[in-house]
């Protein structure tokens, strides 16, 4: 039953953007973000899609799992598209379909909302398919930690995000054990209604529970005695550096804004 | 006694205040070097002591040295848990990173280690496991007893003078006990280690130095392993079991037969040949 949950969606292989300082990553994705926002007409989501498909072709990633991404988004986008469509103002009337009449600005306006939508799907898994969750950690520590001085906590943030990718596959392999002791003790996981198989999955939740309390406390003592205490005065194994690459790719995306500026304001 | 390591001088230990004491006005010196084994069952207080003797806990009466320094001067917490690091039972709930070298450097960046320095570290300490071609796995996916192997590599990077072991077998199959207690003894051997070695495998205990017996948070025998041993009714007396080449020879010796001196497979092999002379 959990076999099919893998743990991200990272996609291990040698490329540039692989190899790119997280932070970079992580930078850059707010930017493209930035720039499929500053699109102001769907000419100006050209360069944006030029840009990640380049992208995707430089990181060595299938496209067919680029777009695997969109799927669970699929019911979402059809249903705010076919919204979007038919509530919208126009004035011409491009086809009536006898129920409603829909209008050119509409459909213009749907589509690129939907595009939007499609390009920010699309560039955040470009990034989670190109970086291990460790190294995603890693970059978002580092970024968020001048935020320190207002007291927000990024080092326990990571540091918690490192526990819980640590210990997923641990708590599976026990929610698997629990379920076939339960189900050797008669309990029944995969009939009923949807009602049912949540009240089923009490007797499995409660155990689980329990023992991640458990493991807590126990991951705790032993992380003290290993001397933890808080971010402060810590080293770290690895470093990161931003190399000639990262700021290639910086530019690359500047540019990619200004084009998608100057597109929006000519048309 | 110059080389003390641990220097435990009357402590007793309770859980909350004015609670039952787990450990009871307990005395223990520990040389350097030392291979120590603490017996005992289960709640006769032996975790306990193992978490007083890195300042986990504080005792409640008495006090706790590590190389000099008290266990209850808050400036040396981080120093004691430094030279006496830990191995706890649960392999799986003592490992922090996703990947084994980045968990044996945890140790490392809590104590400030520069990062030039900690590769080096990291590979010695894997080296000494005998864990180096697992460095890049992840931990989920190695056996108990490899798991526990990298727990130890993470606290020798650190440069420990000893490790205390609270109850590491218990939880690993026969196979991974042997592979963690055999790595420990060479480590103990070669880098002169010093180890307390918490069980409840009373073979696990047949060749330390000296072995102490606890029984309601006190130290109810103590000695060589051969004298401990050979004291059968004692240690039933505890709820105990003698290891069985033990039990074999004391079970000789009544039904008339000289041997003497039996712990292990390899001295009544040696007794009976004598015998057989």
């Amino acid at each position: 039953m959990f076999d099919n949950i893998t743990l991200g969606q990272y996609y291990p292989a040698q490329s540039v953007v692989h190899a790119l300082d997280p932070r970079m990553k992580i930078c850059l994705l707010v930017l493209s973000i930035v720039a499929i926002f500053l699109a102001g007409n769907l000419l100006a989501f050209v360069p944006v899609m030029a840009f990640l498909a380049l992208a995707c072709k430089m990181s060595r990633v299938p496209v067919k799992l680029l777009i695997r991404g969109l799927k669970p988004l699929r019911f979402i986008l059809v249903f705010t598209f076919l919204l979007n469509l038919f509530f919208l103002q126009g004035e011409t009337p491009l086809l009536n379909l006898g129920f409603a009449v829909i209008k050119k600005e509409a459909l213009i306006l749907s589509v690129h909302y939907a595009l939007r939508l499609v390009l920010l799907v699309l560039f955040s898994s470009l990034l989670t398919l190109t970086t291990a969750p460790v190294t995603l950690t890693d970059g978002l520590e580092r970024l968020l930690s001048p935020l320190r001085v207002i007291h927000f906590p990024a080092h326990e943030m990571a540091m918690m995000m490192t526990i819980a990718l640590r210990f997923i596959p641990t708590l599976l392999e026990e929610a698997d054990k629990i379920m076939k002791a339960q189900t050797a003790r008669g309990a029944d996981f995969e009939s009923g209604n949807l009602i049912k198989r949540a009240k089923a999955m009490v007797p499995l939740l409660v155990p689980l529970f329990v023992s991640a309390f458990r493991r807590a406390g126990d991951l705790a003592m032993a992380m003290e005695a290993r001397c933890y205490h808080g971010g402060e005065g810590r080293t770290r194994l690895r470093v990161l550096k931003m190399a000639k690459n990262d700021y290639l790719a910086l530019g690359a995306m500047g540019l990619l804004i200004a084009c998608v500026v100057l597109l929006s304001r000519v048309y | 006694m110059p080389d003390l390591i641990f220097d435990v001088q009357n402590v007793s230990f309770a859980y909350e205040e004015g609670g039952p004491l787990a450990v009871r006005s307990l005395s223990l010196q520990v040389p350097k070097g030392a291979f120590y084994a603490v017996l005992g069952q289960n709640g006769s207080g032996k975790s306990t002591l193992a978490k007083l003797m890195n300042g986990l806990y504080l005792p409640t009466e008495g006090s706790v040295s590590v190389c000099g320094m008290d266990t209850k001067d808050e400036k040396h917490t981080w120093d004691i848990r430094c030279r006496a690091g830990m191995v706890f039972q649960n392999p799986d709930n003592q490992l922090v990173a996703t990947i084994v070298r980045e968990d044996v450097a945890f140790g490392l960046e809590n104590i400030g280690v520069p990062t030039e320095e900690m590769p080096g570290r990291i590979e010695q300490a894997l080296r000494d496991v005998g864990m180096t071609e697992y460095a890049e796995r992840a931990p989920h996916l190695l056996s108990g007893g490899q798991k526990q192997r990298v727990a130890i590599a993470g606290v020798l990077a650190m440069r420990p003078e000893a490790i205390l072991f609270d109850e590491s077998t218990a939880m690993l199959d026969p196979q991974g006990r042997r592979e963690v207690l055999s790595a420990v003894k060479r480590l103990n051997r070669e880098l002169g280690l010093t180890v307390i070695w918490i069980t409840h495998f009373m073979e696990e205990a047949v060749d330390c130095d000296k072995v102490f017996v606890m029984h309601s948070g006190e130290i109810a025998l103590s000695g060589t392993p051969r004298e401990v041993f050979a004291r059968e009714e004692a240690l039933r007396a505890l709820r105990l079991d003698v290891p069985p080449m033990a039990h074999l020879a004391q079970t000789l010796r009544e039904a008339g037969m000289p041997v003497q001196d039996v712990l292990t497979v390899e001295d009544m092999v040696r007794e009976a040949k004598r015998l057989c002379r």
